[in-house]
């Protein structure tokens, strides 16, 4: 055994265009362990391949929730068991 | 206090007075309801499709709800949102707040309203008539709007 950090299976979501383009709702997976932060998962989405690379080419316009809450790029992950991609919300 | 979110639509004054029932301490109820409006820059819409993150939306509203009890002394509120495939006309949004008096209920479900629109996991797309659909877009104009009530607290 190590000492090194394992991430653990976390289900990712996706809603709205970034569903449409990511073409799925929900997956789950383990992380790699350099992806630490809110801002780490954004460039490693980006990095993914198609079709994720061009659904995460702007992370600007991506907002991201921690277990149901609403996190920031230097939020770190921690033992989160739901991510959440979506565009910014329109609701009202 | 409570909040719901629902693919049927809401009857506004069974909802009011089941909020507002057995209160006597309630002075003033200021109520918002959102519509769908029937054109998009004067293209006309067909329909209006609202998506959620189920279980996200509660939690976020009830934080909303919970910001604004404290805030502005409400008696009561309510906000109950529609989801699903919406016509013009029809209703979107109910929001509810009672307070002793009316600066509270206004101040109350205008607050209520401005946080849902930025922070609820809502999204919409309209469908045009002419057959395009796209996501609407969220305004710049309503983070403004949220933001504000921070500098009010100052």
């Amino acid at each position: 055994m190590t000492d090194q950090k394992i991430n653990s299976e976390v289900t990712l979501r996706y809603f709205a265009w970034l569903r449409e383009r990511a073409g799925v709702s929900e997956e789950r997976l383990t992380l790699p362990p350099d992806v630490i932060t809110v801002g780490d998962l954004l460039r490693w989405q980006s990095r993914r391949g198609h079709p994720f690379d061009q659904a995460f080419a702007k992370p600007e316009a991506i907002r991201v929730a921690v277990d149901h809450a609403h996190a920031k790029p230097t939020s770190q992950i921690g033992a989160a068991r739901e991510i959440a991609f979506f565009p910014p919300v329109t609701g009202g | 206090m409570a909040v719901r979110v629902s693919t049927a639509d809401f009857d506004i004054s069974a909802e009011m007075a089941k909020l507002t029932e057995g209160d006597a301490g309630i002075g003033g109820v200021a109520l918002f309801v959102g519509k769908v409006r029937g054109d998009v820059q004067g293209e006309p819409l067909a329909s209006l499709t609202l998506e959620h993150y189920p279980g996200m939306t509660e939690a976020e509203l009830e934080r909303i709800e919970a910001e604004a009890r404290e805030r502005f002394k409400l008696s009561a509120s309510l906000i109950v949102h529609r989801v699903g495939e919406l016509k013009p006309g029809d209703n979107i949004v109910l929001v509810i707040a009672c307070a002793p008096h009316r600066q509270d209920a206004f101040s109350g479900a205008e607050y209520l309203m401005d946080y849902l629109k930025t922070r609820a996991p809502f999204w919409k797309k309209e469908a045009l008539s002419g057959g395009r659909a796209d996501w609407v877009d969220a305004r710049e104009s309503d983070d403004e709007a949220a933001s504000a009530w921070f500098s009010k607290s100052e």
